[in-house]
């Protein structure tokens, strides 16, 4: 477990966060710019030498009344907004920079492999100035790696990129950190990056920390705003079950069911995940059996969120599973939506994330 | 063509030039990291002071140097409290001068040339467990190169240039203290102008050669970083 309390007064501004972090799996801090996201990052690794704090990882502290760890003594790897690279280094050198300052037994990671998980093969005697953004930021990502950290932080590391940039790196991300089974924090304040890689999320709002836990948790919660957002969504996590070629579909199991989703090449009992949008989820007292809708689930409604306008926001549990509906308000009323009431879920469209 | 007084006046140049050189980047290295990364309000009457060579008569340089490193002088007792001579009309006195003399050209290349690197290179390395002057030499140094080729180059070439300084702290003593600059100077006094010729034209190829070669490193240097 990652123990993190911080006040830091910068500027009129003051971030105060006691937050307790999973040494497992991906950590989002998530948050509107200015929130103090990065701050607090920063703050963990060190880099904000007027912190004021306690930060403590499994037990060793890092930095309390009497300790402050500086920076280069703490076992974090740390992947920048901006690649950073440094451009007088070819992209070898950059990734060899912190490699060759460790202990060579405290090397628990090759760097054979992290060029081939990165796929940098054809890079390494390229100087930095010459390589694309992507290139550059799987670079970073490489270089951050090769100090076999403990922890390792990234600072928005896709937010320069576009999307198709995006979408190379972040199946990689998850690949690293599940060969690397390192705990990574990832800062960003796009759900759409936190729905792909994030296992646990911490939402940041003025300073303070608004909610903290299971990402699949939070992002259906109604009393925080994501579940209130346009395109509000549901993370399943799933299972590959079977694949239909006369229909070219591709069945994934749940707690709740089973998904039918567009064919994808992926191998039978590889785990998943699925978004289910709110707006794309309706309810019927029966089930339906002359309907276009594939994805039909028995469901139970846990709570609903009416705010005064048209629509209401339902959340229900399928087999144990939060998932959302946006309905409108007078249907709620006509089909006496009430906590508990037992529904069923027509999910119109959903979409497969990569393997996880 | 030369003769053997001119060699001797070229050989001390050469060799006042290249320690003052050596001096200023020992000494301007340090204050030129402090001036870019300092936030001290009062940093500007520092770098006001080190700039006055800029505008100031450098025999008004020279004679307050001159008043310093004599018998009186605080550098002048310090030096005689060491067991040396008094500094005045030295190669030592001299040496003090240039560094004076020639600070701003190498302290200003390379304060610009650090704050241009900015805070992240740093802060990339200390998560890469460079320790501070592990960053300083295997990142600070190779990214300002160009800045320090720029200050070597400029504070070898004013030093080399220099005239009313040595003037007013180094006479004029063969072998010694009598640089390029005031055997021309001689030679012009006493009429010797072909011997003024040769030497001025050796000065002016050596300076050119010089700024050259700092226009086309720099040219080239931007040219990689973009």
């Amino acid at each position: 477990m990652i123990d993190a309390s911080f006040t830091i007064q910068r500027h009129g501004f003051l971030l105060d966060v006691q937050a307790q972090i999973p040494t497992q799996g991906i950590t989002a801090v998530f948050g509107p710019s200015g929130c103090g996201k990065t701050t607090l990052l920063r703050a963990i690794a060190g880099l904000d030498q007027h912190a004021g704090g306690r930060l403590t990882i499994n037990g060793d502290v890092w930095q309390d009344e009497q300790t402050f760890l500086p920076t280069h003594q703490r076992p974090v790897g740390f992947v920048f907004q901006e690649a950073s690279l440094f451009s007088h280094l070819d992209v070898r050198g950059n990734i060899e920079y912190g490699f060759k300052r460790i202990a060579p037994e405290q090397r628990n990671v090759s760097l054979e492999r992290l060029i081939t998980l990165l796929d940098l093969d054809k890079l390494l005697t390229r100087k930095p100035d010459t390589l694309s953004g992507g290139e550059r930021q799987r670079v970073a990502i490489a270089r951050a790696l090769a100090v076999s950290p403990q922890l390792l932080l990234m600072d928005e590391p896709l937010a320069s990129l576009d999307q198709q940039r995006k979408q190379e790196i972040l199946p990689c991300l998850d690949a690293l950190q599940h060969e690397l089974s390192i705990p990574v924090i990832y800062v960003s304040h796009s759900t759409d990056e936190v729905a792909q890689v994030a296992d646990h999320m911490l939402m940041l709002a003025n300073g303070r920390i608004q909610a903290s836990g299971d990402v699949h948790e939070l992002l259906t919660r109604l009393d925080l705003p994501l579940a209130h957002a346009q395109d509000a969504e549901a993370l399943i996590d799933a299972v590959v079950a079977e694949h239909d070629e006369q229909f070219n579909l591709t069945y994934v199991d749940f707690p709740g069911g089973r998904f039918s989703v567009p064919y994808k090449p992926l191998s039978i009992g590889v785990n998943v995940r699925v978004r289910v949008a709110a707006r794309d989820v309706s309810l019927t007292l029966q089930h339906q059996r002359d309907t276009s809708i594939l994805n039909i689930f028995a469901a139970e409604v846990e709570t609903i969120s009416d705010e005064g306008g048209a629509q209401v926001t339902v959340r229900l549990l399928v087999g144990g599973v939060p998932m959302l509906a946006r309905i409108t308000r007078k249907s709620a009323s006509v089909l006496n939506i009430t906590p508990g009431k037992a529904v069923f879920a027509q999910a119109k469209s959903v979409a497969l994330l990569h393997g996880i | 063509m030369l003769n053997d007084a001119d060699l001797t006046a070229l050989a001390v140049t050469l060799k006042l030039a290249l320690v003052s050189t050596f001096i200023l980047l020992l000494v301007g290295t340090p204050l030129a990291w402090w001036l870019a990364r300092s936030r001290w309000r009062f940093k500007f009457l520092l770098e006001a002071v080190i700039a006055l060579p800029l505008v100031l008569p450098p025999t008004v340089l020279g004679f307050y140097l001159l008043i310093a490193l004599g018998p009186n002088g605080f550098l002048g007792q310090l030096s005689e409290t060491l067991g040396g001579r008094p500094l005045a009309f030295t190669f030592t006195g001299l040496v003090i001068g240039s560094v004076f003399y020639s600070m701003p050209f190498v302290v200003q290349p390379l304060q610009n040339a650090f704050a241009a690197l900015g805070q992240r290179p740093l802060d990339v390395a200390a998560t890469l467990r460079a320790s501070p002057l592990d960053r300083f030499i295997s990142v600070v140094m190779p990214m300002a190169r160009p800045g320090f080729f720029t200050a070597a180059i400029l504070g070898f070439a004013h030093t080399v240039g220099e005239f009313g300084v040595v003037l007013m702290i180094g006479g004029n003593i063969p072998g010694e203290t009598r640089v390029v600059s005031i055997a021309i100077y001689d030679h012009v006094e006493s009429l010797g102008y072909t011997h003024a010729h040769w030497l001025s034209g050796l000065l002016l190829l050596l300076s050119f050669l010089l700024l050259i070669a700092v226009y086309a490193f720099n040219r080239r240097s931007r040219l990689m970083v973009t």
